[in-house]
């Protein structure tokens, strides 16, 4: 979707501003709200894709005025409320009012350094051959869902040549919406900046995204 | 907090007045007290929005059309002159063209950018006009935007958009609906509505 | 400039909501709102392209968490600000604190009739147009941090010159006391497939009113 997460181009957000010494949390609900929203990941009631898609789906006017981890929660209190897990009279109340759903697990304090230090592979094995070869020339897609993309909308219909193959890797576009993983060729386009932002651009000046495969057709 | 210097005349809201309210009640106590503005003009600019300008003049333009097909076709030639012709001139209806729907094409008006809008013919635009939803979505989704309007086109009819992009003004004129035939312009202007000249209604059925 | 004001194609906004017998306005400040802001522009301290580009500059969040007005009255206080006609200070307080500025102009009640009637055309003495309508033409892919009124989505676009509509002012100029440079401004209409892909209606276009120095041949 065209929604307010896809900023690549957009204007008027002033300076960027790097913090002095940056603590790794501003605030003690910050710990917890990113605590809080890895250890649900684990009830396998929802995917990497669907939990970007829920953060993606808030209100643009919220989305730009929330913090970080503001957009987590808010994004977590959606995939709970979905899921069945809670219902918003619980959310508001913090009070269990019905009982649990069983869900698929639960991280555990002792499981904790090896489930980090596994982490959560997104490739797959699969017979298809690849489409594209590292120096093709290929033109993005120009194409407008609504759901869940992760071509940005400022490379759409633009140019670029493959520069590597990263293999095949769950497709979000479907595993967003709950139609399965679809695994397709992943692969790193490059594209230069004049061809994506126009003739302004330095000429030298390069741009690369990773992308698979139906976002692209032969150029 | 209201002043006490100040001659508005907002009784009825008394002190619950939100923020923007107060906001701008200040401005103008400030802006009149340092003589830029005219507190009656001010009077005088919402009054001919709220009573003189307004819908009916596109309706009178589109009964016009509808009856006389000299003027029809100096309307889509140079609406600016035809609209002119019936007394209605001004600010952000400078430049009109008029776009005509006929079986084959339906025009919808939008401004993606901010809210340009014909007010010499149609007035001040109404919020959904002015507000996100409809400014990004009309020219990506115009048959979307349509349905929830309530209006359904054939799949054989194209429509088409016009993204206020300048100074230029749409009104569009709709198909005059069947069964009208012998009406007087004045019974005919009351059939066409605000939204049937924005694009995003049709004039309501004879009856 | 890539702001919040360019909402074409943007999505997340959720239905039109149109509200039936929608009042005029929906309070008294929005009366002023509309009032203060016509009757300011009369101070000829800023003109239509300036303001509108005062509105969009407003940050992402506030400009789509605010009303209409709401962004007509931020932006009207930063023209105020910008050109010296008033401090922060008395904006807050509603007070004058220091001296007016002399200005160019003030509408007064008995002119409010002729001068809405008469408007502000911004047609120009014509000048040589480079295209013809039928000629086919591409916007440029540019993107300043300035105003434009080329907006993102017909960016890259090929599409058809429809009418000429004469010499007019060029915002992007005029927005920045640059000049009113005025071109050739058209009518091009464009395939919503080419614009917005495949999963559009084929028979669906999109016009927009777009000057000289927006196009190329293509």
């Amino acid at each position: 979707m065209n929604g307010p997460h896809d900023l690549g181009g957009r204007m008027g957000f002033g300076p960027v501003r790097p913090e002095k010494d940056e603590p790794v949390f501003h605030a003690d609900w910050e710990r917890r709200a990113m605590a809080v929203t890895s250890g649900m990941d684990s009830t396998g009631e929802w995917t990497l894709d669907m939990s970007r898609h829920a953060n993606e789906r808030i209100p643009p006017a919220r989305y730009l005025s929330m913090s970080y981890y503001e957009i987590w929660i808010a994004g977590l209190a959606d995939l709970m409320t979905s899921a069945g897990l809670v219902t918003p009279e619980e959310l508001a109340s913090g009070r269990m009012m019905v009982p649990a759903k069983k869900v698929r697990g639960k991280l555990l304090a002792r499981d904790l350094a090896d489930v980090l230090a596994k982490g959560d592979p997104v490739t797959r094995d699969t017979a298809k051959p690849p489409r594209y070869a590292q120096g093709d020339k290929v033109r993005t897609r120009n194409m407008h869902p609504q759901g869940h993309t992760r071509l940005p909308l400022y490379l759409r219909g633009h140019v670029g040549e493959i520069t590597r193959l990263h293999g095949t890797h769950v497709f979000p576009d479907s595993n967003a919406h709950g139609k399965g993983e679809d695994p397709h060729p992943l692969y790193t386009v490059s594209f230069s900046a004049s061809e994506v932002w126009g003739k302004a651009a330095h000429p030298q000046d390069t741009i690369s995204a990773d992308l698979w495969e139906p976002y692209l057709e032969p150029a | 907090m209201p002043h006490d210097h100040d001659h508005d005349h907002d009784h009825d809201e008394g002190s619950a007045l939100s923020p923007i309210a107060l906001r701008v009640k200040a401005l103008e106590s400030l802006l009149t007290e340092k003589g830029y503005i005219d507190p009656e003009a001010l009077d005088a600019i919402v009054e001919t929005y709220e009573t003189k300008i307004g819908p009916r003049n596109g309706a009178h333009v589109v009964a016009r059309a509808w009856s006389d097909p000299a003027y029809k076709a100096w309307l889509l030639k140079d609406a600016t002159a035809a609209i002119a012709s019936l007394g209605y001139t001004g600010r952000q209806g400078e430049h009109m063209v008029a776009v005509e729907n006929t079986p084959e094409t339906h025009n919808l008006v939008v401004c993606t950018l901010c809210s340009c809008y014909p007010w010499t013919v149609l007035g001040l635009p109404p919020v959904w006009y002015k507000a996100p939803p409809y400014r990004s979505r009309a020219v990506i989704d115009p048959r979307g935007v349509l349905a929830e309007f309530g209006v359904t086109l054939p799949e054989t009819t194209a429509i088409s958009v016009w993204d206020s992009t300048a100074e230029i003004r749409y009104l569009v004129l709709p198909m005059r609906p069947q069964g009208t035939e012998g009406w007087s312009e004045e019974k005919l202007a009351r059939i066409v509505t605000r939204d049937s000249m924005i694009g995003t209604g049709l004039p309501r059925a004879a009856a | 400039m890539n702001g919040p004001q360019d909402l074409g194609g943007q999505m997340g906004f959720g239905p039109v909501a149109p509200e039936k017998d929608e009042p005029i306005f929906h309070a008294p400040w929005e009366k002023k709102a509309l009032a203060l802001t016509l009757a300011m522009g009369a101070t000829r301290q800023w003109n239509i392209d300036i303001s509108r580009h005062a509105r969009e500059s407003l940050s992402p969040a506030q400009y789509l968490g605010s009303s209409y007005y709401e962004i007509w009255i931020a932006g009207l206080i930063k023209l105020m600000l910008a050109a010296g006609l008033v401090t922060e200070d008395e904006v807050s307080s509603g007070r004058m604190k220091v001296a007016a500025k002399k200005v160019a102009g003030k509408l007064l009640a008995r002119d409010v009739a002729a001068v809405l009637a008469k408007g502000g055309p911004s047609s120009r003495a014509a000048t040589t147009p480079r295209f013809k309508p039928g000629d086919r033409v591409r916007a440029k892919n540019m993107h300043p941090v300035t105003h434009t009124r080329l907006p993102r989505y017909l960016r890259g676009h090929v599409g058809e010159i429809v009418t000429l509509h004469g010499t007019h002012v060029f915002p992007d100029s005029n927005a920045h006391g640059q000049g009113e440079n005025p071109q050739a401004l058209y009518t091009v209409r464009f395939a919503a497939r080419d614009i917005w892909g495949d999963a559009r209606h084929p028979k669906d276009t999109v016009s927009a009113d777009l000057w000289e120095a927006y196009l190329e041949p293509a």
